[in-house]
Formats: structure tokens, sequence, C-alpha cells
């Protein structure tokens, strides 16, 4: 398992250098856009990776409420975080692109406002693992993700109405990507889905290596209480 | 004692008489948005057209901040004296405690709009364009739905650290379509502007959902262990 991690990693990297390559040198600059037009190939990657970790997310949350498994809490964790963290990135390339291209920073569309109310949710998520460290928290959490899971189709139907009713600037997103373009996209696509993927599973080893750290440390401090506890008693006895 | 209506109305009556004996969330609801609306009033300044289209969201808004603070109380009051851990251990339904919860607050609510109607129309010179009597199934609609996912939230966030923050943090990012809902809705029955339809359909759809889902996992998180 160890030696499987360790050479998925180098591919990973291996992977990731060859798809800027292609994104940044082979891929021919887009006629209207320009080089900006670039960043396409670590947006489109970075949203379908972090739709991908609340996907799991979700799983491993309906999981946890049905098997009660610490694993699948475990899994929760690292994909809520590293999702969230991707979404993020999503985020941020979006406007930076949207800037030069559509002349505007930020509009309330379909895709920008279900990926912004998908974050907020996800943020949410955290700051509730955060903010509370019993032993219900795995359950509040996976409670929480199906919750958000449900509210994500709603979020998306009231925004299409939305927008439907108050026209917006079309979007130039139509047309077919020449074929070096898709290619970088393609590898990029790869890349990143491994990327995310492995920072996730990393993340998963960690939480359960932080596990057993605490657990161990709740046995070392419940002996040593035993074990004083033991000491002082013939004090105590004898005062009395 | 133990069907989940006995439980309903029992635990219903008990809040009612509480909540009528000392009114502290109703009096603070009522002040805390009597508040809102003044302030809003005094930061926007609207003319009578600005008024219908802004009107909606201040309405929305206000209420959804009261409503905050009377969740908050909910579930605080059965903290006292360990109520909550004898409802766990309790054979009493615990649908039958959410969904007394759930309506007493929405009856606070409700109680809190009743007041606080007139007054922003007062204030901000309202007078509908549209059908005003689809106002209220909007109303009804709209708080079941802020109150349904509040007092489940309420529920979750209650052996968190700092829960009174926790509640707002939790429940906005989820009532986002609610609220997006109620609001499109109050606007377009204000301005005269179309039919509001699509929003009464969705706010229906998003009770439908959370209330299944409340009612399905409320029993987890009461038992967490």
């Amino acid at each position: 398992m160890k030696r499987a991690f360790s050479i998925l990693w180098v591919l990973t990297g291996l992977l990731l250098a060859y798809g800027t390559y292609q994104a940044l040198v082979i891929a021919p600059t887009e006629q209207t856009m320009g080089d900006v037009q670039r960043i396409f190939y670590y947006h489109v990657p970075s949203a379908w990776t972090a739709f991908c970790l609340f996907f799991t997310n979700l799983f491993a949350s309906v999981a946890y409420l049905i098997w009660k498994r610490p694993k699948a809490d475990a899994l929760a964790v690292a994909s809520a975080e590293v999702g969230v963290v991707f979404c993020t990135i999503v985020l941020i390339t979006g406007p930076i692109w949207a800037r030069p291209v559509w002349g505007i920073w930020w509009t309330w569309d379909i895709r920008l406002t279900t990926t912004l109310v998908l974050w907020l949710i996800y943020v949410s998520y955290l700051v509730l693992r955060r903010f509370s460290d019993t032993a219900q928290t795995p359950v509040l959490a996976a409670v929480l993700a199906v919750f958000g899971a449900l509210d994500v189709p709603l979020v998306y139907f009231s925004i299409w109405f939305f927008r439907t009713q108050h026209p917006q600037p079309v979007m130039g997103k139509g047309g077919s990507l020449a074929p070096p373009m898709l290619h970088a996209f393609l590898i990029n696509l790869l890349a990143f889905s491994l990327f995310g993927a492995m920072v996730c599973w990393t993340r998963y080893r960690l939480e359960l290596l932080k596990r057993d750290v605490e657990q161990a440390q709740a046995l070392e401090s419940l002996a040593g209480a035993e074990v004083s506890e033991k000491a002082s008693l013939p004090l105590s006895r004898s005062a009395r | 004692m133990s069907s989940l209506w006995d439980v309903t109305l029992a635990t219903l009556v008990k809040d009612i008489r509480l909540e009528w004996r000392s009114k502290d969330a109703l009096n603070s609801m009522l002040f805390f948005s009597l508040l809102v609306v003044v302030i809003f009033s005094f930061s926007f300044d609207p003319n009578a057209e600005e008024s219908r289209q802004i009107a909606g969201g201040l309405v929305w808004v206000a209420f959804l901040f009261a409503t905050v603070v009377a969740l908050n109380q909910t579930w605080a009051r059965e903290l006292r004296n360990q109520v909550l851990d004898a409802y766990r251990v309790s054979p009493a339904s615990p649908n039958g405690l959410f969904l007394a919860k759930a309506l007493g607050n929405f009856l606070f609510v409700s109680l809190l709009e009743a007041v606080m109607t007139p007054l922003f129309i007062v204030f901000y010179n309202l007078r509908a364009l549209g059908p005003a009597w689809q106002l209220i199934p909007v109303g009804i609609l709209g708080t079941w739905a802020l109150v349904v996912n509040g007092t489940f939230f309420a529920a979750l966030s209650l052996r968190t650290r700092s829960r009174e923050i926790m509640l707002p943090l939790l429940l906005f990012p989820i009532s986002i379509p609610a609220i997006q809902g109620m609001v499109e809705a109050t606007r377009i029955l204000l301005a005269g502007d179309g039919s509001a339809r699509f929003w009464i359909v969705l706010l229906l759809t998003y009770d439908v959902v959370f209330t299944t889902a409340s009612l399905a996992l409320f029993g987890t998180i009461l038992h967490a262990e």
C-alpha cells in the first residue's frame, strides 16, 4: 500500500509537469481571448476535482451514518477539506479569466452561483467540525453533509429560473476545442483528478494517524491517572 | 404517552405555556425586528416604487434574523436540569419532540410576522400591485422553511462551542434557495411583476424535502454518541 502510494505520487508529479507543459507551451493561443484562455486548463479540472471530492464526501458521510465506521468519517474530513481547497481555486481563477473576457469579475450566473453556494455549504461543514470536537461530531457533520447535498439541486433550480427571467450577456462558451487544446485539457483533467485524489488520500492517512496518536495519548493519560490514584490511595486512607 | 401526537401536543402546550409566562422569545424577536425595520429605513430611504422592489428582501431578512433569536432559545431551555437527557432515555418518539419544537417556533415567528407586517406597510408605504392574497401561502411556506431547518440546526449545534454563533453559520448557507424564493415571490407580488407560481412551488418543494430529511435524521442527532 505504501509503495503504491509513493509510486502514484511520483506519477502525479510527472503528469502535472507534462500537463503544465502542454497547457502553457504546446496548446495554441486562443484567437480572441489570447493567453488568458490558458487558465481554462486549470480552472475546469479544478472544478471537476472539487465536485468529485464533494461527492466522495457525501458517500463517505452516508456510509458513516449507516455503518458508523471511523474510517468513513476520516475520508469525509479529508475529502471535504481538499474539496474546499479546489473549489477555492475555481472561485479565484474564474474571476481572473472573466475580467478580461467578459469585462466583469463576477456575475450571478447559474454555474457561478451554484459553485459559490456549494463552497459556502462546505465551509460551514468545516466550521462545524472545527467548533465541535466531541464524540458526536462525525454524526453531526455527516447529517449536515446530507442536508447540503439535498440543498444543491434546489439552489440550481432557483438560480436557473431567476436567470432565465433576467437575461444575461451571452457567454462565448459554444464551439468545440481545437485538437491540441483538447489534448492539453484532457491531460490536465487527468492530472488534476489524480492530484486531488492523492492529496485527499494523504490527508486521509494523516487523519487516521492523528486519531491513533490521540487515542494512544488518551490511553497513556488514563494509565497515568490510574497509577497516581493507586499511589495516593494509602495517603488518603491514613489521613482519614 | 408514547404515541407521536401525544408527545408533540404535550411538548407544544408546555412550550406555549412557558413562552406565555416569560415572553422571552417573543419580546426579544419583536424588538429586534423593529430595530431592523428602523435601521433599514434610515439606510435606504426609498420612494414608493423602490420600496416595492426592495421590501421583500428587507422583510425577510428582518424575519430571518429575528427567527435566529428565537431558535437559539428553543433547545437551550431543555438543557437546564438535563431535560434533554431525560428525553433521550425516555421511550418518547424523537420526532414528536422535533415537531413540537418546530410547530412552537412556527407559531412564535408567525405571531411576530402578524405584528410586524402592518408596521412594514406603514413605514415603507407599501401597496401590493399583484394578487396580495398569495402573500399568505408565501408567508406560511417561507416561515416553515426557516423554522424547520432552524429547529433542526439549533439541535445540531447544541453541543458545539459558542452555539449561538454556530446556528446562523449552519442555517444561512442551506437556506439560500428558500430565502431567494420568499424574497422573489414577495417582490413579484408587491410590484405586480408576473407570476409568483414558480417560487411558491420551489418553497413547497424545499419544505417537503427538508421536513422529510429532518424527521428522518432527528433521532440520529438526538441520540448521537
